[in-house]
């Protein structure tokens, strides 16, 4: 018989429970290393723009002077080199997926300790230099 | 003679995924002559290269295509390190063969899937992709992504998997090897399947060669080229026999691709058995300077990265010939004499990826 | 580590008659591609059999009409006009000759030129 070779797949198909899964009523799947979105511990920063030079889309941009770190999020692909490179780890990769942007827009702007205090009442964009240095 | 008429077919289709516009000349129902155009959704990605560090540009060449993006950023990264002279850690060349056979079964499922939807069988293009979802899933918790798994770089890979996640693929990969079986089964079984594909556009082995047909639509005519044979990343170290098919038709490169999901799953079996313990990357300092054709079989053919480096931080020229691109001609000669009926049929039978070919 | 690759040089004129060559030796055409260097274009045909790569290159400037060698290989109609519509580099007798229309760019000839872009906070600084 060569005539109906997917009846079986079908039929045993008809009772077994669906093989999707009902998005958003149920989560999506995800594991330990799924890529999500990059989250930032704004206490950890030193400010040393590892990861605005290594980002190969540009998303990232560290203001030394003003100690702030932005994130263009429609920019981010998540390859998650940031989180990799960061020298002192305050970058984490979630493994939440952020929800679809409807809007232009996506830059969160967080503002981070900066550089460690060695000399104190130095200018920050000073302190920022020996944090550079290092890697 | 019969008027001739000339009927456009894409950029919009049912059947195509991505743009592909084809004039095809009629002779009453018959296609006798057919002229391509692409260039919708060109990039210029290539050009990205005087712009991006040739470390951060991995993730580029990786974003070429959504299918084969692994074997990529894979190519890219083998001649760099071919030019810059670096002996990878061997585990992780043996990772990196495993996560590529991954997403060759993937592709294969994705295009047997799609390639039953053209013939309206609809509940064969659910269940490949069913299947596909395990893929998808191994491929998730090893690397972190999906379809984008960004792990390869300059030097190795970014992530290795624990022995007990490597037995589970294996054992999760056994168990799809009969579900695999029964779908493979309606492809080269099935009698509406056979009666829609055998004689459908048959590409001769001479044209096939001359022309430059690579992957599946070559081996499909009898010609055993597969880039896997030059032992490149852990293959060298790995038996295996190209799938070869020889009547050209579609029915041809559908049994070839469908046959070659049992050779991967054969593949990542000897890497997972073989696979020895150690580091999986090297720290790299330099840059490239000189110039390399670096080659890997990806799931539609060779694909050839050009990679030219002057000792700087930024190539001079990254030049990507995907294998949709050179399976162009072989297409056009394929489709001269098939009917209009048939024209989505044997387009997708060679698996067109227009984000690859343009780049 | 793979075997090193050898492209010869050659000159404007050798083109076809090194193609018809290859063609008699049996070799497949795996690619030809372009690279600007400066004010010079070199181009690169590539060719295969059993997996050995034959490699000719090309050093021309911009104004050098390239004769194609689609009458040997049929297939080499998407290089060539690849390479005109991204380089602006001109090749005759090309079999099916899409005058400039292969790829629908913005800007003409994209690969001849560079544009930088300015004023994006997130371009690297």
């Amino acid at each position: 018989m060569t005539l109906f070779e997917n009846t079986k797949i079908v039929i045993s198909s008809l009772f077994t429970r669906p093989a999707t899964l009902m998005y958003p009523a149920k989560p999506a799947k995800k594991t330990a290393n799924t890529r999500g979105h990059v989250t930032i511990n704004p206490a950890g920063c030193i400010t040393c723009r590892t990861c605005q030079r290594k980002c190969p889309t540009q998303a990232i941009n560290v203001d030394v002077k003003e100690k702030t770190w932005e994130i263009d999020n429609m920019r981010c692909v998540v390859c998650a080199v940031c989180v990799d490179t960061c020298p002192t780890t305050c970058l984490t990769m979630d493994n939440q997926y952020r929800p679809a942007m409807t809007a232009r827009g996506g830059i969160e702007k967080v503002t981070v300790a900066g550089p460690k205090k060695k000399e104190p009442a130095a200018a920050p964009a000073n302190g920022a230099k020996p944090a550079e240095k290092k890697e | 003679m019969s008027k001739q008429i000339t009927v456009p077919f894409g950029p919009q289709h049912p059947v195509l995924p991505e743009p592909l516009h084809l004039d095809l000349v009629l002779e009453d129902e018959t296609v006798v002559d057919v002229i391509p155009s692409i260039g919708y959704v060109h990039r210029g990605l290539e050009k990205l290269v005087e712009k991006r560090e040739y470390t951060e540009y991995v993730f580029i060449a990786e974003r070429i295509c959504g299918i084969c993006s692994f074997i990529h950023s894979q190519t890219y990264v083998q001649g760099i390190e071919q030019i810059m002279g670096l002996e990878v850690p061997e585990r992780a060349t043996y990772l990196r063969t495993i996560w590529g056979e991954y997403s060759r079964l993937h592709s294969h499922l994705l295009w047997l899937g799609l390639f039953a939807d053209s013939m309206g069988f609809e509940s064969v293009f659910m269940n490949a992709w069913r299947l596909r979802e395990h893929i998808l899933d191994d491929l998730e918790a090893t690397t972190g992504g999906r379809v984008i798994q960004g792990v390869c770089k300059v030097g190795g890979v970014r992530k290795d998997i624990t022995p007990e996640k490597l037995d589970e693929m294996l054992k999760g990969l056994r168990g799809m090897e009969h579900e695999l079986n029964d779908l493979t089964n309606v492809f080269l079984n099935d009698s509406s399947m056979k009666h829609r594909l055998r004689g459908v556009g048959v590409l001769k082995k001479e044209d096939a060669y001359v022309l430059g047909a690579v992957g599946p639509t070559a081996r499909g005519s009898g010609l055993a080229i597969d880039i896997r044979s030059t032992g490149y990343g852990a293959l060298g170290k790995i038996n295996f026999k190209p799938v070869v098919e020889y009547d050209g038709d579609c029915y041809a490169r559908c049994a070839v691709r469908a046959k070659e999901m049992f050779t991967s799953i054969d593949i990542i079996e000897q890497c997972i058995k073989k696979i020895p313990d150690g580091p999986v990357d090297m720290k790299v300092t330099g840059a490239p300077d000189g110039e390399y054709f670096s080659r890997t079989e990806q799931p539609r053919g060779e694909v050839i990265h050009y990679i030219k480096g002057n000792g700087k931080k930024n190539l001079v020229r990254h030049r990507v010939r995907t294998p949709t691109f050179t399976n162009i001609p072989p297409l056009v000669t394929l489709l001269k004499g098939v009917d209009l009926a048939d024209v989505p049929v044997v387009v997708l039978s060679i698996d067109p990826c227009i984000g690859c070919a343009e780049r | 580590m793979m075997a090193a690759q050898v492209i010869t040089p050659i000159g404007v004129g050798d083109v076809v008659s090194k193609a018809g060559q290859a063609k008699k030796d049996g070799y497949r055409l795996v690619q030809i591609g372009c690279t600007k260097i400066g004010d010079d274009f070199e181009i690169i045909y590539v060719y295969d059999k059993d997996f050995t790569l034959l490699s000719y290159r090309i050093t021309v400037k911009e104004d050098v009409v390239i004769p194609s060698i689609s009458s040997e290989y049929f297939g080499a109609f998407v290089y060539e006009n690849e390479i005109h519509d991204l380089y602006g580099l001109h090749v005759s007798g090309i079999n099916i000759d899409f005058k400039g229309t292969f790829y629908k760019t913005a800007i003409k000839h994209p690969f001849n030129v560079t544009i930088t872009k300015e004023g994006d906070s997130c371009q690297n600084k």
